[in-house]
């Protein structure tokens, strides 16, 4: 704080900044890429109406297990962060924030009510906000789990609409937000939407921050032009530790691009989706030559059944039936029947539950059938290749099990 | 108006009873769970859908403007 100053937020400052981040076409950071001023502007005209002022929500749960940036922005720019708030809630009209972190994180939740105290000692008469610490599963921190959460409920999904923006926390509209697109909220507020399309391309300016991990010689989080080319993110990071065959772009909820031939893939998300990935949080594995892509989406997608919310039933008993099967090609080395019953499964999924959870599951099997068909061909045919041995490059948090909701035989 | 059929899928409780009324429209999945053929119902099934709207045990089958309706 005493670094930066604070930010001019004065009278006239909240419209004037929606217009700002609208013009720098900053996109959401947190996965689903949605454009920041379209959000903020349909918050804002919510705001006008009878449901009362707007609440703006910070999201740093970052329930992706490969992915770190969150993590880091918040221990190493904490201020970035509540500036970002201070200027979204001023953009939307918004009386009250709150900053939502993983609740297995003590520490790093005491730093934050510290630099949140340090803001109010210091007078800057900004919105209030408050720290919420949150349970950490995967589907917890899709937007209307946080709001239903911040009601005191549950977090879980809900059956949307209302979506947050039209009816969110306490029924007024809610500006649920990333903490990266917050920063980035932050950044334009001080240096304008020109200084952050200095960086990135035409269809998607300015930067983002990509936790890189799995085979490169120096994993961690780096922020990055988006456009850059995936090979010039791997040598970034290091460059390969052992010969790649595929990457998985945008996390559990992305998909697999084979290696080498998507190096001269730009990370961006229009880039990423044209070749059958995403950009979702900004997380790049790069899976080696060592591992069995089949065994590592596998063990993936059993982690993320086990996530399901257990509120819709495709997603509750449609993932656990994939992953049986999937699990018994890759380490029995399953057999035609299973190969087929997975292959009708996977399209009875997408759409079919309150949140996209499920379809982003599912997507991900069905990359893995694209740029692993050679490898699954092989464990059908002669059972698991060796590979399945090697310790996974994937990270799969352990205690992933499903909490208790309504109980049912599945029929 | 065009109408088509939506089902919440939180309070959907897989009894079924709207695949019976309305096979045309609405199979089953393996786990017991509605199908809804995409587009809009077609004007000569409107009382049939009607009909599975007012039978579905849970209220989670619903009659809606197309427009409305998500993506």
């Amino acid at each position: 704080m005493e670094r930066y100053g604070t930010l001019a937020l004065g009278r006239g400052a909240g419209p004037r900044l929606m217009a700002s981040v609208e013009q720098a076409g900053l996109t959401g950071r947190g996965g689903a890429g949605f454009p920041a001023g379209r959000k903020m502007r349909a918050v804002a005209g919510g705001a006008r109406g009878r449901a009362g002022p707007a609440v703006v929500v910070g999201n740093g749960v970052e329930s992706e297990p490969a992915s770190g940036k969150d993590a880091m922005l918040l221990s190493q720019s904490p201020h970035l962060v509540l500036d970002g708030i201070a200027a979204a809630a001023a953009a939307v009209g918004a009386t009250e924030a709150y900053l939502c972190v993983d609740g297995g994180r003590p520490q790093r939740a005491r730093r934050l009510s510290a630099a949140i105290a340090e803001r109010v000692t210091a007078g800057i008469g900004e919105v209030p906000v408050e720290l919420v610490t949150y349970p950490s599963r995967y589907v917890a921190s899709e937007e209307s789990a946080l709001v239903n959460f911040l009601n005191g409920g549950s977090a879980i999904p809900g059956y949307v609409p209302p979506r947050p923006f039209e009816r969110g926390v306490g029924g007024r509209p809610t500006l649920v937000n990333n903490v990266e697109t917050l920063a980035h909220i932050a950044l334009i507020a001080r240096y304008g939407p020109e200084w952050f399309g200095s960086v990135g391309t035409p269809e998607a300016p300015g930067s983002a921050l990509l936790t890189i991990s799995g085979a490169v010689r120096r994993p961690g989080v780096y922020e990055v032009a988006l456009g850059t080319r995936l090979g010039d993110l791997v040598a970034l990071a290091g460059g390969a530790a052992e010969p790649p065959q595929a990457i998985l772009a945008g996390g559990y909820f992305g998909g697999w691009l084979p290696w080498p031939g998507t190096a001269d893939v730009p990370a961006s998300g229009p880039g990423l989706r044209a070749a059958g990935g995403a950009l979702g949080a900004g997380v790049l594995v790069v899976l080696p030559e060592s591992a069995c892509g089949i065994a590592e989406t596998a063990r993936v997608f059993r982690y993320l059944a086990g996530q399901s919310a257990g509120q819709c039933g495709p997603c509750q008993y449609g993932l656990p039936d994939i992953s049986r099967a999937l699990d018994h090609i890759a380490w029995r080395g399953g057999d035609e029947r299973a190969d087929a019953w997975m292959r009708d499964l996977l399209p009875l999924i997408p759409g079919r539950g309150a949140c996209r959870f499920p379809d982003g599951a599912v997507g991900l099997v069905a990359s893995a059938l694209r740029v692993f068909g050679a490898d699954l061909e092989h464990h059908l045919r002669h059972g698991p290749c060796p590979r399945v041995a090697r310790a996974p490059v994937l990270p799969v948090p352990a205690g992933g099990e499903r909490p208790a909701t309504r109980s049912r035989e599945p029929r | 108006m065009r109408r088509v059929l939506r089902v919440n899928p939180i309070t959907c409780d897989a009894h079924g009873v709207c695949a019976d009324l309305l096979p045309e429209l609405i199979s089953l999945d393996p786990w017991g769970y509605p199908v809804i053929a995409p587009g809009p119902v077609p004007d000569d099934l409107i009382s049939h859908a009607r009909r599975a709207v007012t039978a579905c045990p849970t209220l989670a089958l619903r009659l809606e403007s197309e427009r409305r309706s998500r993506g």
